[in-house]
This record gives structure tokens, sequence and C-alpha cells, in this order.
């Protein structure tokens, strides 16, 4: 046993080695391991054109885009109205209706209830929005969160409106 | 371990043992000495075994007939019960094996919790059960997204969209395990892959199981350590041998009701609709046997701690070695614990009800306090029952009670503390 706890060369060699070797080790796991993203073909769908001009006021369509749901409703005067009423305290995940819908008549949203993933039923709930099945999360008609355990309202993804009738969404 | 050298009679033998000690391992298996009051609650290990080999056989079988694509899963599988030999026989043994397999389980579990057999010296043993548990809800949960009808789409979704509550990666980290933006093609391939992998992992665990089984040797109802091998001890074989067979015997009769009068009762009805990202059923349930996590899960009204709360549910039966702080194994001698188990088995019982009912009203309130008193009996009754109890005397070998005149346990008091 050596007496001085002083570092000599060796203790240097060994500490470079395992440090090299980690880094080796790490470069052939990654690979292993990024080779379970999402892949070029997954992420080449990554947008889609819709056409909107058959949808009337009250009606919604449901087109799937990257393999989710999206919801694209034209809002009644009404629901847009009730939508922008509600007071920011009111909600778990404040969001004004004008930072969900840019034209308010069209609420373009991700389908996909943020609890765990289920596909939120239209015209049901205590909100007159949407409501999940699987374990009762209440949306408003803006698709915010107001009553349930989903943590936050519903994703609205990035889309725009390419003309009057068409919506890019991705 | 059996002590004595083992030596082959055959020439031939000791040539080959002396360079592969396998005949020794044979001998060591055969004449492993076993408490002789082994009641029938010891012979579900041996069942287990019975069910993981089951699994193995009949899944490597599927596999051969089974497509692991989105578009053409749903349609294999219906081609296995339809067009190849004997598929229909296969597959619903391979998914009820998985119910027969979870309910030897639980009562093997719940035989270790009423003797005490997860604690000193057999923590390991108990440890690396429960990793065979972990393993076992994985490959189950992964098998049950396999025929890709609408429960398994959407328990997939479900159970995979728990990783979100992960703060800050958690949308990564499920994108990642989807190979995707939602479960699609590449996460039922992966799910294939996992799922076959899954019981070859658990094989080497039953196997690491066994062998610390083996350093101390089994507990027994009395939960005393015995000497052995003694009058209180058995060989393995025939005795135990011949007694597991039995038993297998009577669970196969149970086993053969499900897969011929009644293969479908503890599947989900919607799973014979083919997976569609667009409807979500009405009222997701997962599988029976994870039915009491469920409810956990569902109880706590915020997602991040929801998905806490579950997964401690499994953590805390992990560290039970040590939040159970009675010197006594079994519950024959602990008049107060024997009761908190009879409640804990009604409480889990309960939460597997609720966990199948829709998470509102009465349901949810039941709920809640069914998980309250879950974690209350690990975390605060199983440490100070340890203290407080007054424990019954505990006799000093099996064959006391007998020899000192009477065989009724309540009647003998032995001198000394074990």
């Amino acid at each position: 046993m050596e007496e001085d706890k002083k570092t000599n060369r060796r203790d240097f060699i060994f500490t470079a080695s395992y440090a090299l070797g980690a880094v080796g080790v790490g470069a052939a796991v990654w690979p292993l391991i990024d080779q379970m993203n999402p892949d070029a073909s997954v992420k080449a769908l990554a947008s889609t054109e819709v056409d909107i001009s058959g949808v009337e006021k009250g009606q919604s369509i449901t087109v799937l885009w990257r393999g989710k749901p999206v919801f694209i409703r034209r809002r009644t005067e009404e629901e847009i109205a009730k939508a922008k009423d509600v007071k920011l305290d009111d909600l778990p995940h404040p969001e004004t209706d004008e930072e969900r819908a840019k034209n308010p008549e069209w609420l373009v949203m991700l389908g996909v209830c943020t609890h765990l993933g289920c596909v939120p039923l239209g015209d049901k709930g205590e909100y007159g929005g949407w409501f999940c099945p699987c374990h009762g999360s209440h949306y408003d008609t803006s698709g915010r969160i107001r009553k349930g355990p989903a943590p936050t309202n519903m994703e609205v993804p990035k889309y725009e409106f390419v003309n009057s009738n068409t919506i890019k969404i991705g | 371990m059996s002590d004595h050298e083992y030596t082959p009679k055959s020439k031939l033998g000791k040539w080959f043992n002396d360079r592969l000690p396998v005949l020794t391992l044979a001998n060591h298996l055969t004449d492993y000495p076993t408490p002789k009051n082994l009641n029938y609650w010891w012979t579900f290990g041996g069942i287990l075994t019975f069910c993981l080999i089951t699994q193995i056989v009949t899944g490597l079988i599927l596999a051969m007939h089974y497509i692991a694509s989105a578009d053409l899963a749903f349609a294999s599988v219906e081609h296995i019960m339809r067009n190849v030999n004997y598929g229909w026989l296969i597959r619903y043994v391979h998914a009820n094996g998985a119910s027969m397999f979870f309910l030897a389980v639980y009562i093997h579990i719940f035989r270790s919790l009423y003797y005490g057999s997860y604690k000193s010296p057999r923590e390991v043993i108990w440890i690396l059960g429960m990793f065979i548990y972990l393993l076992m809800m994985m490959a189950a949960f992964m098998g049950y997204v396999l025929p890709w009808g609408q429960m398994s789409f959407w328990g997939a979704t479900v159970i995979t969209n728990l990783f979100s509550a992960i703060p800050l990666v958690g949308e990564s980290v499920v994108n990642w395990l989807w190979g995707g933006y939602s479960v699609d093609n590449p996460t039922l391939t992966r799910f294939f892959s996992l799922h076959y992998l899954i019981p070859f992992l658990i094989l080497g665990l039953v196997v690491l199981h066994i062998w610390a089984l083996h350093v101390p040797g089994n507990n027994n109802p009395i939960g005393i350590d015995l000497k052995k091998p003694s009058k209180d001890t058995v060989p393995f074989h025939p005795y135990i041998v011949v007694k597991d067979l039995f038993a297998l015997l009577l669970f196969l009769i149970v086993f053969a009701f499900f897969v011929f009068y009644s293969p479908n009762i503890l599947g989900h009805a919607d799973n014979y609709i083919e997976a569609n990202p667009l409807v979500t059923p009405a009222h997701i349930v997962p599988e029976w046997y994870l039915l009491p996590f469920y409810a956990i899960l569902r109880s706590v009204p915020d997602k991040l701690m929801g998905v806490i709360a579950m997964f401690s549910a499994i953590f805390v039966l992990v560290i039970l070695p040590w939040l159970d702080t009675s010197k006594v194994r079994s519950a024959v001698f602990r008049p107060l614990y024997k009761q908190f188990y009879w409640f804990l088995v009604a409480d889990v019982l309960v939460l597997g009800y609720v966990g199948a009912m829709p998470a509102e009203g009465l349901y949810l309130l039941v709920a809640r306090i069914a998980t309250a008193y879950y974690f209350l009996h690990f975390l605060v009754i199983l440490p100070i029952l340890g203290s407080k109890e007054k424990t019954l005397e505990v006799p000093l070998s099996l064959t006391e009670p007998v020899l000192g005149g009477s065989p009724k346990e309540s009647m003998v008091r032995s001198k000394k503390e074990i």
C-alpha cells in the first residue's frame, strides 16, 4: 500500500481511461436508444391540408394528423361568446379564447385529452364543449380544461389558412 | 443446502460431473430438505413455473402465425382463431394463461405476506420476486396490445401516456416510447419484440429466485428456522414433487374451465373491434389483474401525483422487509397482524372492484379511502405493529408441539425465546 495520497501518473491514466471508456460506451449505446425515436417516414407526414368548405356553423370535422385526431369546429356565435365570457381566474390553465382561435369562427385543436390521451366526445360535458369518457375531464367551447384530472387545455397545433377554404395543419 | 459431498455411481457420470457438476446440482435439487409442515399455499411456486413454461411454449407457437403490423395484426389473430390447426386452443390457453399466471402469483404473494416469508434472511428472494412481478405486468400489458383491438389500442395509449406526467421530458419520453406522435405501427412492432423478450428475463430471474431460496431454505407455516436436514424436514423428491403435481392438477381444472367453457369472460368485448385512433371506447378498463393499481391511479385528482401513487403502491412492496419490524414471521403467532392482513386482502379486492367501475361519485370516494388504507397498512400499521403487538410464543421446532404432548399450538409455550 502506498503511504502518500498524492495523485500519481497511474491515477491519471486510470481516470482518463475510465472517462474515455464511458464516452465510448455512451457513443455506442446512443444509436440503440435513438432508433426508437420517431423515424424519417413518420416525421415526413408532418403536415396535412384540409378542405373545410363543407363545414357549416355548429359542425365539427375530425381529421387524422400524425396519427392523432384533430378537431376542426366552426363555432356558432353563441359558443364564441361563451368562450370569450370566461374569466381567466376560473381556468386551471389560463388562456384567452383569442390566443386559441386566431379566427374566432374556427377552433382547431388536437382531439386528445391531456390527461391520458383519450379522444373526448363533442357537444358534451358541463361546459358545452367536450367531455372525456375515460376519466371524466370537462372542456369548454374553447377546448379549455374546466373540471377533471386533465392538467392542461387541449393543444392547439401549428396551423394556417392557406385560403378561405383550406387549412394546413403542421 | 445439503452439505454432504455427492459422487455419481457410474464412471462416466463421475467423469462428466468432475467437468460440469450438473449431477451434483440434480442431487441437491432432489435431496433439498423441505419443511414437513408446508401446506397447499406452498405449491404455487411450482404452479407458477408451469404457467411460465406454458406461456413461453404457446407464445412461441402464436409468434409463428401472428403478424406484428398495424394493418395485419387484427386479421392475423382472427386467422389464428379460424384457420390455424388448434390455433383457437393455443391462443385461448395463452390469453387465459396470463390470467391464471396472475391468479397464481397473487396467491403466492399473499401467502408470503401471511407467513412473513419476506423477512430476514429471505429479503432478496422477495425483492427478486417483486422484479418478476413487475416484468409480468409489463409482459401482460404489451401482450394485450398485440391483437390490435380497441382495448389494445386505447389501453396502450392510456398507459404510455402515464409517462407524459414526467416533468419537462415527459413528452419526448412518450414520443420515444411510441416511435411517433401516437400509438401506431412502430409502437406495435416494438411491443411485440419486447413481449417476446420479457418471458426469458423472467425465466432468468426465476432461476435466481430459486437459487436465493435454496440458501436459507423454505419458510414454513410456523415461520421458525429449522435445522436441516432433520426430523422437521423431508427431501424435496418425492414428497414435495408429488404434492406439487397434485396441486397442479387441481389448478389445471380451473385453468381448463376458463379455456374450454368461458375463454372470453376475462377479456373485454371491445377488443374484438379493430383499433380505431378516432374513437375511444366509452369505458376503458385494464385486465382484471391490474385493476387495483388502476384504481389507485384514478383516485388521485392530479395527473403526476396519480402516477406517483400508482408506482409507489408497487414500491412499498419492494421495501416491505424493512417496513414490517416484527421479529415473528408467521401470522399464526401474531393475533393483531392476522386481522390487519385480512383487512388488506379485503382492501385490495375493493380496489380491484372500484378499478373496474367508472371513476365518479361513490366509487371514487371508496377508491380514495381504499387507496389511503393501502398505504396506511404498509407505511404506518406495519412499522408500529412490530413494537406494539404482543405476539404468541413460538415453538422451538415443528415436532415440539407434538412431543410436548399437545398438538394444539395455542397450548404450547416454549421456555426460551426464539
